[in-house]
This record gives structure tokens, sequence and C-alpha cells, in this order.
């Protein structure tokens, strides 16, 4: 009986992600919002509405990186026609959704009180779903894509081209007017909220980084064992 | 065959950036129109939907609880624009804030509000010695249950 870990298609047997990194980043996120919310005074217009702040700028940024690493693995599948990189990609896709949708519900529930709507169809919330849309899109797509090659040329093109939109989204509030205020610095926002948000962003980038390290894990697996039922079906052994 | 497919598809990328960034989407893609951009298209905004974007004038506020009528005056700090609007506004709607309000103007120079946000500016600060923050989840949790 062959082993699934060496997969023909790839030289390095899958990575094993440790279950160390996840307990430290989950226990950043518990120290981070913990140390934030105790440590924050209520927001001069917006009281405690405020510590939403917490998690949905972090979750944004991390959106961003997630497509940032979509764009990347996509254009080099697209170059090298590895397919360990389009698994990556996909992988980083999906965690990527899973912050871009938290942000989209966060910014919602922050809005009903804030705006007074919980909704307004502006360029940066606009251009924020359909970045959502995008890549709810691209897992979409590889879902009803059976033959693996095909499935990673296509997806690379969209997931290369959908990342596009990620600048937009953050320029949104430059360009164009919005309802969304633009992006805060240092300067508009109180030193006893800056350092919550870094320690925030720390944590949540840990999140992203094992989870989608977890994903790839999972993903190469799931080749391994496609490879070898293909393999049995063939009349191997 | 396959270069020229890549080289199509980054042209077609880079001329929708630059009309992203430099073109009509520049002038549609406006959330509001402040007074002045609204008073200077004349009688061609009048009577139209739009949304009437600017800082509510600090002492301009009048709110009757009676009738639940609330008037205030917009200001981009060059032009004005007298505001009626009806129902009760936004917690955080107060003097000097930022709103965005949708309606009509009228023929007398008033903007019809039928629906009123607050928009907040991106700074966060905590309140000074003395003064109080808003409890706004509170009065929220009140006003929904009533």
């Amino acid at each position: 009986m062959p082993d699934i870990s060496s997969d023909r298609s790839a030289a390095t047997p899958p990575p094993r992600t440790s279950v160390w990194l996840g307990f430290v980043a989950f226990a950043a996120v518990i120290f981070a919002q913990t140390f934030s919310i105790l440590t924050s005074p209520a927001d001069r217009d917006m009281g405690h509405l405020q510590k939403i702040m917490y998690v949905h700028v972090p979750a944004a940024w991390m959106t961003f990186l997630a497509f940032l690493v979509v764009f990347v693995y996509s254009m080099r599948y697209l170059w090298k026609q590895n397919e360990n990189d389009d698994l990556l990609a996909a992988s980083a896709a999906e965690v990527g959704a899973v912050f871009n949708g938290l942000t989209l519900m966060l910014g919602m529930i922050w809005g009903r009180p804030a705006w007074g709507v919980w909704w307004v169809w502006d360029a940066r919330l606009t251009s924020t779903l359909v970045l959502f849309l995008i890549f709810v899109g691209y897992l979409a797509l590889r879902a009803f894509v059976d033959d693996s090659v095909q499935r990673a040329k296509w997806s690379a093109a969209v997931g290369a081209i959908g990342a596009i939109n990620v600048p937009i989204v953050y320029m949104s509030v430059k360009w164009w007017r919005t309802l969304h205020q633009p992006q805060s610095s240092p300067g508009t926002l109180d030193p006893a909220y800056t350092l919550g948000l870094r320690l925030n962003a720390i944590a949540l980038l840990l999140v992203l980084i094992y989870f989608i390290r977890k994903r790839y894990e999972i993903a190469r697996l799931e080749r391994a064992i496609e490879d070898f039922a293909q393999a049995a079906a063939m009349g191997g052994k | 065959m396959k270069k020229s497919w890549i080289i199509a598809g980054a042209a077609i990328i880079v001329a929708v950036f630059g009309w992203l960034m430099f073109g009509g989407l520049q002038k549609n893609v406006v959330f509001f129109l402040t007074p002045k951009e609204l008073l200077a298209k004349g009688p061609e905004g009048v009577n139209v939907p739009v949304r009437l974007g600017g800082q509510v004038k600090p002492g301009s506020t009048k709110w009757d609880a009676k009738t639940l009528d609330l008037r205030f005056i917009v200001t981009d700090g060059v032009k004005e624009m007298p505001v009626k609007s009806t129902g009760a506004p936004p917690q955080m709607f107060r003097d000097g804030m930022g709103v965005v309000v949708e309606g009509k103007a009228g023929t007398d120079g008033v903007f019809q509000a039928t629906n009123l946000m607050v928009k907040h500016s991106n700074e966060y600060r905590a309140p000074k010695p003395g003064q109080n923050a808003q409890e706004m989840y509170k009065t929220l949790i009140t006003n929904s249950s009533k």
C-alpha cells in the first residue's frame, strides 16, 4: 500500500503546522481583546461602541493580507504551474473570505447605532462587498471544476484579477466621497486606543498565519488522497 | 499566443484602474453633495432626490419632541442649507457633527429630509476630564424596547 504522504505531484511532503502556533495565536487574541477592552476609555461620541474597532479594523487588514497572498501565489502558479501554489492561494482565499465577512458584519453592527443605518451603497461599503463576492465566487468556481489543472488555471486568473480590488477598497475613502470615515492614523486616534489596536492586529495576524498554514496542510493531504484514489482506480493496487 | 493574452489582460486592468482613478467614477461615485454643490445646480437641484452632506451648524438645531420636528442647518463652511426632518435623529446626532441627509430641496430653499445619517469622522477621542462619554448602547436598548 503506497504511503499517501509521498504524492507524485509534489516533491515535498505536506507541511506539518505546529499546534503550538494555534495555541499562541488564540492566547494572543484573548490577551489583546482583554487588554484593549479593559484599558481603553469610552469614546467621547460613541461610548463603548468604539470597542468594535478592535476586531473590525484588524479583520479588514487581514482580509487585505490574505488576498495579497492569493495574488502572489496565483501569479506564481501562472508562471510556474506548480500545483502547491494553487493550493496555497485557495487556502488564503478561504481564510480571507472569512475575515472579509467578519469585517462586513461588524461594520454593519457598528453602522446601525453610529450612522443610523445598517448599510449604504457608498464606495467603501460597495467595493468591500464586491471583494467578498469575488472571493466567494472564486471558491464556488473551485468547487465546480473537477479537473485539477483546469481548476488551478481558472482560479489563478480569477484570484489574481480579483485581488486588484484590494487597493481599490483601501483607497476608496480617499478617492471618493463616502459615508465611511477615512483611515484613522495615530494623529486622529488617542494614544489610549492605539496600543490596543496594534496588539489586536498582531494577534489576528498570528491567527491568519495559523489558519492559512493549517488549511494548506489539509489541502495538500486532500490532494494526496485524490491522487491515491485515482491511482487505485486505474488498476494499480 | 499565451503571452499576448496576458498582455491584453494586463492592459485591460490598467485601463480600468486609470478610469477608476481619474475618469468618470470620480464624479459619479460621490455619495453626497455639499450645500455649495447643490445650490450651484440652481433649479435643476430642486425637487430631485439627492443626498446632502456637511456639518450641523453649531447652534442651529431645533428639536420639537411633541411633533418630532427636527430643524437644523447643514454647512460646508462656504454655503449652508436649512434642513427639515421628521422623527428622532440617530443617537450621535449633535451640533458640529457630520451628517448626510437624503431627500429633496424644496422651492422655498428648505431641504426636506426623508432619511438622516450621521457621518463619523476618523477621530477617536477619550472624553476630557469632567466630560461624560455617551453611553449609546444603553439608550439604544431603552429605545428599542419601547
